[in-house]
Order: structure tokens, then sequence, then C-alpha cells
């Protein structure tokens, strides 16, 4: 990492597009999704490692964006929720949310989404204790979590 | 989930169907924007400067330091905002930025513009205030003391009592006199706060004469009204915009400092101004669940029949009066709507304290009372020997009846949600364990007060249908907050022109395009808009058929309208014979609730509604007699919705609720030490996860409403109702001691435990209710049914 004054150059590949930024060494990466980038759909409900709004898939591992600096990603490929699909198409776990009524507000959604997404591809057919260890990080205030089990669950059975 | 479905519903193409949101690919997708995602060019960024002490007066403010800083645009303070505002028009006793005095640790003084967050925070800490502490009040009790320094608020009293009230149905007296059994008892429900997963965030804009603000708020008709308020500007020239929402619950209803300010420091800069509220703060903006200390007594015949009841309550409202009146009044409104009180009579006051504003969260004011109520009916239930299903079930109030304080009874699934919560649980025949138990307990909620906030004789929701080259859009001021009221308008509109949901572009929550509707609370939506978006669709449709029905040459009854197709024709072409017909195709629905749905008594607006829906709860759980700890294993919940719009988005609902019960139930609660919060952060307020959430079997049971649209009731508060007193009871079916105080944790049952072994009762909760000088009682007579069929 270069700096330019009390910048660094980031070099940050997300959703399979890389891109050079300057940003500041304490930005965290929720801040250069949301702000140098302008990808909104990653959420923040805390900005301090509590609700897991903000989860995106760095080398595939979800992790919490808020809490990621730039010095830790550098070379990293980024999946956040606009990258979850290619067009128009839903991912399955999205159809499967969409299916079972798993999101209302949906300000929860696309982080559960991507701890979902991560789940299914190293382990398709989860049990519900498989399901709520991986999820526990993401809290949701208006489901009730039980829909957005079943959708898990269910969007596993397709991808199998 | 079983459905238990009326015959009737089997000639509705959409209604009723469990079918997917209107708004779920956006949210999906991440394509979805709420208010901090959207960005206006040249945007400044504001952050309010709070006050760190419980209660002081300002006596200095110095902003020099601050407005001199790079990258500051403006600074604001009290000075620049003199006009109070407040969401009930008799609270009206906020300034958006103090500048006499602060009353809560989080109170906000002072706001700032800046190019960036960053820079508005670097000068937020620039700003000098000097303050003179006062007495900072921290409890019911403390605040119904006279005053040390001076009371919180100049205005009610006396103290700092910020309203009381005293009302009386029947002869209650009289009721004790017959009573061949008396029960007191007191309980405690500990506040809590509404969590959404989105932070308040608003953005203003300033343009020639007009202001827009676009906010994550509930109710964008109460913000407008207030904004004009406070800028003294006509209404015409304020636009509120109500963004997608990221969850509110009752804490995104009251017009906010926030949404002040950035108004102002846009109108002072000349370019939009956006302010996102930190976690932290949104602890402090607060508005949630008010602590309530409760006394009841009930006095029930040899065979467990009410015959009078004496309810009182004690609110810690915090610091301003927010909706607290009408919380107040609510803690004593409802008892009657799911037991017949012959007579009753409630005392209740609500007091300012030095904490975050209560206000309205999910059930508003009827949660806690409903705990209480359930818990000593059960107690009740014990000590007269009758199986509690039994005692309820002997005191349940009928189909079409008035309640003791005139409430009007319509469709009632009392007696039908006892029965599937029953039936499901294996209640009656569960094996008695020490450590395992099951509790069983009822509510009602309303379906929209039956009266707006502020007087006024106009529809309480309004809605237009505009059908333009075969689009259809539907204009309505409700507000989505992830309820699905966007989905349940376009549902109904959807099955009166033979469309899916989808095919129909809601256009809601905004001033200026739609038309007003009152807002996301109360559970009015599906009832009270849903009725007008119906009136709109079914004139829509009657102007389309007639067309075709013209061009077929035959009666309009033989036009069939379903599957995107008028008669023969399809809905496009449907529209467009109607356009070259009559020009614009628009039609317009309202909806007022009727007048004659509640009393003529003084504080007679708090509790009518259209109609009531009902709820059952059972809850199962295993309770450690040796650490208090519990494990919750299922929840059986029934509902009795009217009719469900979307069974799907109900089932949501009615799930969503369970858990928000089940979490305030065991171990929400927002605690103060020394005026300061001691858990403003999702890690130390404890709600539940994955992990503490236990299966929910929910049954929908539909009475059908003559008043609903399509029959149907509420959702979105009724169902959190029973599950709290339902498990406080099985905690003490599984280990024969009561917690009279919520949250159940498992200190509060160890405490309990300790004092059933030391010999004394099995109780931990409240010991004494204060002394309090209630006003003299109204004495109301109770309704006369010889006046009106019911
Ligand atoms: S924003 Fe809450 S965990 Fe990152
Ligand atoms: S859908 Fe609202 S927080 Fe999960």
């Amino acid at each position: 990492m270069g700096s330019i004054g009390s910048r660094e150059v980031l070099e940050l590949s997300v959703n399979g597009r890389s891109h050079e930024l300057l940003v500041k060494p304490y930005a965290t990466l929720l801040e250069i999704l949301r702000e140098d980038l302008r990808l909104t759909g990653t959420k923040h409900g805390c900005e301090a490692g509590e609700c897991g709004t903000c989860v995106v898939l760095i080398d595939g591992v979800p992790q919490l964006s808020c809490l990621v600096l730039p010095g830790q990603i550098e070379g990293s490929e980024i999946t956040t929720i606009e990258g979850v699909t290619n067009g128009s198409e839903l991912h399955p776990v999205q159809q499967a949310f969409m299916d079972h009524g798993a999101l209302q507000c949906g300000y929860c959604t696309p982080g559960m989404i991507l701890s979902s997404v991560a789940l299914l591809e190293s382990n398709p057919v989860p049990s519900r204790e498989e399901i709520k260890e991986a999820l526990s990080g993401n809290l949701c205030r208006c489901t009730g979590y039980a829909s957005i089990i079943e959708a898990v669950e269910d969007a596993g059975r397709f991808m199998a | 989930m079983t459905n238990v479905v009326n015959e009737t519903s089997s000639d509705l193409r959409v209604v009723g169907k469990s079918l997917p949101r209107v708004d779920a690919v956006g949210k999906l997708k991440g394509l979805t924007a709420y208010t901090d995602d959207m960005e206006l060019p040249n945007t400044l960024y504001c952050k309010l400067l709070r006050s760190h002490h419980p209660h002081a007066r300002v006596l200095s403010i110095d902003t020099s330091a601050a407005l001199a800083m790079e990258g500051v645009a403006a600074v604001i303070t009290g000075d620049d905002l003199p006009i109070k505002y407040g969401i009930m028009p008799t609270s009206q006793d906020e300034h958006a930025l103090e500048n006499e005095k602060v009353r809560f640790v989080g109170d906000p003084v002072a706001a700032v513009a800046a190019v960036d967050e960053e820079t508005a925070l670097a000068a937020c800490k620039l700003i000098k205030i000097e303050y003179e502490p006062l007495e900072a009040i921290e409890s019911i009790e403390h605040a119904l003391l006279p005053p040390s320094d001076e009371p919180i608020h100049d205005y009610a009293g006396p103290g700092n009592i910020h309203r009381m009230g005293a009302l009386e149905f029947g002869d209650v007296d009289q009721g004790f006199e017959n009573s061949s059994h008396i029960r007191e008892d007191i309980f405690f429900y500990e506040g809590n706060t509404h969590l959404p997963m989105e932070q308040h965030s608003a953005i203003a804009t300033f343009v020639g004469d007009k202001l827009t603000l676009w906010s994550s708020t509930q109710n964008p008709h109460y913000v407008h009204r207030a904004l004009a308020r406070v800028f003294d500007m006509p209404m015409g020239h304020i636009r509120v915009v109500a963004a997608p929402h990221g969850g509110g619950f009752g804490g995104k209803s009251d017009p906010f400092s926030h949404e002040m300010a950035v108004c102002k420091l846009a109108m002072v800069t000349g370019r939009p101004v956006k302010c996102t509220l930190t976690r932290e703060e949104v602890f402090y903006v607060h508005r949630g669940r008010h602590p309530v200390l409760m006394w009841v007594r009930t006095g029930v015949s040899e065979d467990g029949k009410i015959m009078a009841m004496h309810f009182r309550t004690a609110l810690d409202g915090g610091a301003y009066g927010s909706y607290g009146p009408a919380s107040m009044l609510y803690t004593g409104a409802l008892q009657t709507t799911t037991y017949n009180i012959p007579a009753y009579r409630f005392e209740g006051v609500r007091v300012f304290t030095n904490k975050a504003p209560c206000g309205p969260k999910r059930g508003h004011g009827t949660p806690q009372p409903r705990f209480a109520l359930e818990l000593h009916l059960d107690k009740i239930a014990q000590e007269i020997g009758l199986d509690p299903v039994e005692l309820r079930r002997r005191n349940y109030v009928k189909p079409y009846t008035r309640t003791v304080n005139h409430l009007r009874i319509t469709s009632c699934g009392i007696e039908e949600v006892t029965d599937r919560v029953i039936e499901a649980s294996g209640f009656l025949n569960r094996k008695r364990r020490l450590g395992h138990g099951m509790g069983f307990a009822i509510s009602s909620y309303m379906c929209g007060a039956g009266l707006p906030i502020y007087w006024n004789k106009l529809p309480h929701s309004e809605c237009i249908i505009q059908v333009n080259r075969g689009g259809v859009s539907l204009y309505c001021g409700a507000t989505d907050i992830g309820q699905g009221s966007d989905t349940v308008l376009a549902t109904v509109a959807a099955e009166q022109l033979g469309l899916w949901p989808t095919d129909i572009r809601v256009v809601s929550g905004d001033t200026d395009l739609a038309p007003v509707d009152l807002g996301s609370y109360s559970s009015r939506v599906t009832f009270m808009a849903g009725n007008a978006a119906l009136q709109a669709a079914r004139e829509m449709r009657d102007i389309l058929v007639d067309a075709v029905a013209e061009k077929m040459e035959c009666s309009p009854q033989e036009v069939m309208v379903a599957d995107g197709k008028v008669g023969e024709l399809t809905f496009e072409e449907a529209a467009t014979l109607a356009q070259e017909k009559v020009g614009v195709l628009s039609t317009r629905g309202s909806y007022a609730p009727p007048p004659n749905i509640g009393g003529r008594y003084k504080a007679s607006g708090v509790g009518p509604s259209p109609a009531y829906s009902y709820s059952a709860a059972v809850a199962d759980l295993d309770a450690d007699p040796y650490s208090g700890e519990i494990q919750l294993n299922k929840v059986w919940i029934a509902h009795d919705i009217g009719r469900s719009i979307n069974s799907l988005a109900v089932k949501g609902q009615v799930e969503g609720g369970v858990y928000m019960g089940l979490s305030e139930a065991m171990m929400e609660a927002q605690l103060y030490r020394h005026g300061l919060h001691k858990q403003p952060s999702m890690l130390d307020y404890k709600s539940f996860t994955f992990f503490e959430m236990p299966e929910v079997e929910t049954f929908l049971v539909e009475t059908v409403d003559l008043e609903g649209p399509y029959g149907a009731k509420e959702v979105g508060q009724g169902p959190l109702l029973p599950v709290i007193p339902a498990v406080a009871s099985a905690v003490h079916d599984a280990l024969d001691v009561w917690v009279d105080e919520v949250p159940i944790t498992p200190d509060k049952i160890m405490r309990a435990l300790d004092a059933k072994a030391k010999g004394r009762e099995g109780r931990y909760g409240p010991k004494n209710f204060p002394k309090i000088s209630y006003p003299s009682i109204v004495k109301v007579p109770p309704f006369d049914a010889s006046s009106s069929p019911f």
C-alpha cells in the first residue's frame, strides 16, 4: 500500500471488478463500500461489530465490514449483496428468502443473505443448529428468525 | 401453519394467498435506497451535540470556535429554532435544540453542518456549553415527591407529574361487596426499546421557498404538521417523504430533533443536509416502552365471574411528553376488550424523569397491563381452585357487544383462538414436573385508533388509484415500515382489478404525491388505508367494466374481471377503451372510523377502534431450579386476523410479534444509573438472536370482520401481547414461584426461589405501590344497551 499525503492507495477487487482507491488509513471497509464505491446495499446498524447488517464476503468468508480496515484486505476479493448474482436473476438464497417471507423491512437482509450464501457454499445441507450458528451474528428485528431458517434450508436443497 | 379459512375466501384470487411482498426484489438485491443510502449532490453532514447531564440549566453556549473551523458550514442552537413542538396537542414541550435546560443525557443542544461527518463531530467538540446541574429524577417514586430544585417541566404538575386520569364505569364498590373472593397484586414492567436495525436518518433540501425532508419516519403526516409549526411555514410549502424504512415498531413515530435540525441547516446553508444517528443516539432518541408500576384488585363471584376491577398504574415517562397522555390512558383502556368487567375503575399517572423520553412501542401502553392482568387472573384461578383457562372463558367478551367503558366490540374470535392453542399444545393434559412449565394467556388489540392524534374531521386515510396506458398506480400516504402495508394496499387493489399485486405501483408515504394517511401506528393501516384503497379500486373496476360492457353490448354484471382481463379484453385494452371514453382514469377512496364506536366522556378518545383483534398463546419452557436459566421450547400462537390479506405476510408479522414479546419478556431492559443509560449498544442491550428463538406454531383464525377490507383486522401488534404473560405463567408452572416483573431473568427467578426456600412467599416483584393523589374519579354510567343495538 502506497500513500499520498494522509491517504493510502488501496487496490481492491469488489464483485469481480478491481478498483484503485485513495482512502483514509482508518476508513472501514463498510465506509469504503458505501461512500467511495456507492455500493449502499451493504447496510450499517451499529458500526461496532454488533448487528451483522454490514456482512460482506472477503474471499468467500463472511466478515463484518465495519470492523475491517484497508490494510487487512489488499488483494482480497470482496463480494457484496450487489455481486451475489449477475443481471436481474435472483440467487437461490434470494429466491428462497422471497418465497418464505424471510424479509420484512429488509434492512438485515443483505447481511443475512451473504452469511447464508457462505454457509451453503461450504455446507449445502446444514442442520438447523448449523444455520443458527452461522447466522447468530446477524440480528433481525422483524421476522422472528423462523422464516429465515426455512429459507436457508430450502435454498440449500436447491443448491445441493 | 394451520389456516382456519372462511368459505367465502374461495372466491378471492389474490387476497389471502401466500405471496411475496411487492417490494421484495429491491430489498433482496440491495437496491432499495433507505434514507442513509440516498446521496444528493453537494450534501452537508450534520451532527448533534447532546447533553451529558441528566438535568441541568444551560447558562451559555459558545459556538464561535466550531463555526471558525474549516469545513464547517453552519452551527445552530435553540435560538435558531425557538418554537416548541410535540406529537400531541397537549405535549408541545420539545425544542429541537434546548437552550434553556436539558432534561436527559442525550438531549440535543446544538447542531453542526459540515463537509463530512468527521468534521461535524470535531466541530461539536469545540462548542462550549456552561451548565448548572439540577437534581436528576430517576424513578417513579422519586418523581412523585415534591422536587427539591425545580420540576423537569414548567407545565403540567404538580411537581413532576405529567398527566393523571381517574375513571369509573359502573359501581365498583358495590361490585366488590358482591364478590365472594377479592385479590390484590402489584406488578412492574421495566422499560425497553424498539431497536430497529436501521438507525434514524434524515435529509433535507430547501429550494426556492420549498422544504423537502426525506426521513425514516413512520408518520410523515405528523412530521409534516410539526415542521409547519416549527418553521411557521404553510404545509403546502413542505414535503415529507417517508423513505424505505428499516424498522419502526413505534420508535419512529414522533417528530425528532435531527429532522428539525437538517431542515433548519438546509435553510441556512442552501445545501442538502443529512443526519444519520449513531446506534448510541438511537438509544437516546428512544420513545420506547414505558416502565410501569401496576396495582390491581379484582373481585370475583363464587363461580369465577369478575364482579369488579380496580386498576392503578404509574408510568415513568422519561423527559418529555411524547405520546404520554395516550400511553397513560392505554394502560387502562383495553382490559375490558377481552373480559366482561361489569364495574371498572382505572387510575393512572405518568411522571417525568430525567431519562430518555418514552413513547409508543408495539402494543403501546397495553403489554404492561396485559402482563399484570393475565398473571393476576392466574393467581385468582389458583386461589379459587379453578382452571386458569376456564376462569378466563367464563369472563370472555362476546362478539357484537359493548364494554363497560363503551368500546364497541364487533367480530371477536377470542373463543376460537383459545381453542386452537389449548388443543394444539395439549395444555390441559400437560404432565407436571419440576422445572417444566406451560403458560397460557390471551389479549386483544386495536385495528387503528378511533380518533386522530389532533382533533380534525378529515378522513383518516385517503387513496387515489390512477390507470394510465394500462399501468396502475396507487397513491396513499400510508408508510411501509417493513410491516408490508404497500403489499396490503397492492393486494386489495389487485383483487378488484383482476391483476397481481406486483402489477400495482404503490406510491406511499409522500405528503406531496399521495393523499393523507395518518401514519403507521396503532395497527391502523390494513383496516383504514385498506378500506380507502378498496373503495378507490372498486370505483376503478366499475369504470373499466362499464366501458367494456358498452363495447361488448352486454350488461356490466356479465363482464368478468380476473386474470389480467376485463371481459374479453386485456386489462391494457380495457384501460385504453375507458380512457378514450372518460379521459383521465382516476378514482378516490377514503376512510374514517364510524362515529359511535366509543364513549362520550373525558378521556374516551383512547381505546375506541373500528375493530379488535384477538390473540392467544401457550408457552412451553424448561426452567432450571438451580440457576434460574430458562430454555424456551415452543410457543403456540393463534390470532384472530379477521381475514389475511396476504397470509405469508401475516405469518411473518405474527412470528415477529412473538419474537419481540419473548425477547422483552426475558431480556430486554432500558436501564439507567446516575442518569446514564447503562447499555446504549447492541452488545449490552440484550435481545434475542437465532439461538434463543424457539419454534413457533401459528394459527390464523378468520372471523371476517364486517367493516374490515375483505374482513381483515390487524396483526402488527396484537400477537406480541399474550406472549409475555404466557412466559411468566409458564415459569410459575415450572417452579411454583411468581416473577411479577418483566423482564423475567434468572436472577429474579433465583430470588423468588430463595424467598420460597426461606419460608416466605415464592415471589419476586414490587412490594408496594406508592400512595398517589389521583384526581377525583369521573364516574361514567356503563354503556346503555337499550340506546343502541350494541
Ligand atoms: S454495522 Fe453492525 S456489525 Fe457492522
Ligand atoms: S427484516 Fe427487518 S431487521 Fe430483518
